[in-house]
């Protein structure tokens, strides 16, 4: 593909997901706030296949579209009586956040920049073809990052455990 | 594979556009304007007086259902990478993975042993559905009054849950 | 770049045919081939749903010894066509209690999903519209989006019977999407690949046993993932049909006792469209069971018999179109179609055939029956690939 025009989707994808996200921190109503994540969800993914990253693009899509988003829709579903407006609007809350943004923010930008985007040929000079990725992927993690692939399943366990128990009002 | 992908973005636009078609265009030139009246945007219970809101509280079981699919879901994505490379890697591959599972089996043993996956409760948990019989003993007198001499069973069964 | 396409080399210097032909076949405007396989397609799936709504109800009425629709066209094929020309003309009610934004999307969902999917699967050897190496992942993304549709379309409508039925018809589909993704997985351990090209491909090399490789009929037939992977095949069927609640999984919309589930509020063209997209779900869930268990398009050597004409006609006209491969296509997507037409008609047959679940069966069948089974057989195919490989 050409290189303007892996540009020009690069920018429109970034256009939407900075929007969304957005909106979505914007939103009055909290289902508005869950239809902009979305919107954010799929321009990340749409990122990631520019970047010719298929295996991250879909599997963003499976997990946060197909998954989390779907958590946060049954939570909606659990909120008491309005859901459509959030209940609580206070500053604290927006310090938290803001804390957790910052934080999120400096990990992503040290990760960015110090990945090296020169092996990258596909992005480089925009002329060769993405190689598919998943089976770079899996052996990645099953020599080189075995640890954190092993311990992937140690964190979805205690996830999995604490949030059965308090879900089910942590009493039992 | 940009390719693919643009294709499939295209197959997005091109539903999109499809929807619009059909949803909005076409019928709207097509059909007379719908007057509506009172009973006509009134919410559809099989012509029954409506009774209270729509949006009732729903058990925490679907929560917790929707929090045990994520967590699998994820561990499905953990192997499909996996399942490519099994074949050059071997045992070394197998064994990593099964530790892997085995870890959130565990957590499958415990979620099935504490009955967050049943739907009848078992060891004295909230009964299934238990807001909605509040519901259903909320509605019991307005049905008493269209059929005084009916049987009261219902509503005791929905109680015992 | 799509296969099909790269051994249409143009020969003519000048003629607008030979302009036509130069222009798709130049990298530069795959764009435009894209958009013509998407438009396609795009009309291509309606009009199956069309003639499916026809085969069904038809052979409801075959099935339960009655005449069924039978008097718009020939034994009433046309009925369709009269139904949908009923829809566009059916006042289309926006109720007032709904939320709009939502309640406008809803139908969109469940039909774009559905036709993002039909562009990864390989009809035939050579045609794909987007063959991408995480094919299976990508099918199952956006199926993902189908609880979408189900669960916001009742969630906005605002009305007690479609909330019920899109909350359920949620907790249903993530039920069973887990073995679902397992038994799928195990396809694509031994298959070693996720790109669904080379799992059919993976079906047709003949069967290998103890390092000899046969290549006898039988051997042929017993290729098929449905012989390797049995378990794997009927935890892959009885949850797609869940996945697309259909019977006996039709909870969603159970008309007994939630009227018509999520849809009940919908009129006209909105309804129209759910419906369109949940026969579409049931051909998207067909193909890939056709693709993953059934050996995609090829049929014992059938898909063969055309290999060394399209060989001979490509070394005999160099640099012209090779009209052989294209009619090798066809009978590609030709075997492809009669396997979908076998598995539609099976979705039918169930349908009239078996009771509905109850829910809290239904439930449990979902996560202490299937789940662990396709774990169990997931762990044994992962230990058979370890000591075969």
């Amino acid at each position: 593909m050409e290189g303007l025009g892996i540009q020009l989707a690069f920018y429109s994808f970034a256009a939407v997901t900075i929007g969304s996200a957005l909106l979505a921190t914007m939103a009055k109503k909290i289902v508005n706030s869950a239809f902009a994540l979305m919107a954010t969800f799929f321009g990340v993914a749409g990122i990631y296949g520019v970047l010719g990253s298929d295996f991250m693009a879909v599997t963003q899509i499976v997990v946060y579209v197909g998954g989390i988003l779907i958590l946060l829709c049954f939570g909606m579903l659990l909120t008491d009586r309005v859901p459509d407006e959030f209940r609580v609007r206070s500053p604290r809350r927006y310090v938290g956040a803001s804390i957790a943004a910052t934080l999120t923010f400096v990990g992503l930008a040290w990760a960015i920049s110090g990945t090296a985007w020169a092996r990258l040929p596909h992005i480089t000079d925009g002329s060769a073809e993405a190689l598919p990725t998943t089976a770079l992927i899996g052996n990645a993690l099953l020599t080189d990052y075995l640890l954190p692939f092993e311990f992937a399943s140690i964190v979805l366990l205690v996830v999995l455990v604490g949030a059965a128990r308090v879900a089910r009002g942590g009493t039992r | 594979m940009q390719q693919d992908f643009l294709t499939i973005l295209m197959f997005m636009l091109f539903g999109a556009a499809f929807v619009v078609l059909n949803m909005v265009a076409i019928g709207r030139l097509l059909r007379s304007k719908t007057k509506y009246t009172a009973q006509k945007s009134a919410t559809y219970e099989c012509g029954e007086p409506t009774f209270g809101g729509a949006f009732i509280r729903f058990d925490i079981r679907f929560y917790v259902i929707c929090l045990v699919f994520v967590i699998f879901d994820v561990e499905v994505l953990f192997l499909f990478p996996w399942a490519v490379v099994l074949k050059p890697l071997g045992w070394l591959a197998f064994i990593e993975a099964f530790v892997f599972v085995a870890v959130l089996a565990v957590g499958l043993a415990y979620v099935w042993r504490k009955g967050d996956v049943d739907w009848i409760p078992l060891h004295g948990h909230q009964a299934p559905g238990a807001r909605l019989s509040e519901m259903d003993a909320v509605a019991a007198p307005s049905s008493a009054v269209t059929a005084p001499s009916s049987n009261p069973a219902p509503v005791t069964a929905a109680a015992d849950g | 770049m799509n296969p099909l396409l790269a051994q249409l080399t143009a020969a003519e210097t000048d003629g607008w045919w030979a302009g036509f032909q130069a222009f798709f076949v130049a990298p530069e405007n795959a764009w435009a081939v894209s958009l013509l396989l998407v438009l396609i397609v795009g009309k291509t799936i309606p009009g199956m749903v069309s003639l499916l709504v026809w085969v069904e109800r038809r052979g409801a009425a075959l099935l339960q010894d009655r005449l069924g629709p039978n008097r718009v066209g020939p034994f009433g094929i046309l009925q369709s066509i009269a139904d949908l020309v009923k829809f566009i003309f059916k006042e289309d009610v926006l109720p007032g209690h709904v939320n709009k934004p939502i309640f406008l999307l809803a139908p969109a969902l469940a039909v774009i999903p559905p036709l993002v999917v039909l562009s990864f699967i390989p009809w035939g050897a050579n045609v794909a519209i987007a063959d991408v190496d995480t094919g299976i992942l990508a099918c199952f993304a956006f199926s993902s989006l189908h609880v979408y549709s189900v669960s916001l379309g009742g969630w906005a409508s605002n009305s007690k019977y479609p909330l019920l039925g899109g909350v359920r018809a949620a907790a249903q589909m993530i039920s069973y999407e887990i073995a679902l993704g397992l038994s799928a997985l195990s396809v694509f351990v031994i298959a070693g690949t996720l790109r669904l090209h080379d799992v059919v491909m993976f079906q047709t090399d003949g069967l290998t046993i103890a390092g000899t490789t046969y290549d006898a009929l039988w051997a042929r037939i017993l290729d098929w993932n449905l012989f390797k992977q049995p378990l794997g095949a009927i935890i892959f069927l009885i949850a797609g049909f869940a996945e697309t609640n259909r019977h006996p999984f039709d909870m969603p919309e159970a008309e007994s006792e939630l009227a018509a589930g999520y849809h009940t509020e919908f009129s006209s063209m909105k309804f129209a469209l759910f419906f369109l997209g949940e026969y579409a779900a049931m051909i998207v869930m067909s193909s890939l069971f056709i693709v993953m268990y059934l050996g995609g398009w090829t049929f014992f050597g059938v898909e063969n018999l055309l290999t060394d004409w399209v060989a001979e006609y490509g070394a005999a006209n160099p640099g012209w179109i090779n009209w052989p491969l294209i009619v090798e296509a066809h009978l590609h997507v030709g075997i492809f179609l009669g396997k979908l037409a076998f598995l539609l008609w099976f979705f039918i047959w169930v349908r009239w055939s078996l009771p509905r679940f109850r829910y809290d069966q239904l439930m449990s069948i979902g996560w202490k029956r299937l789940l662990p089974a396709s774990l169990l057989w997931f762990a044994l195919t992962a230990v058979g690939v370890a000591l075969v490989r």
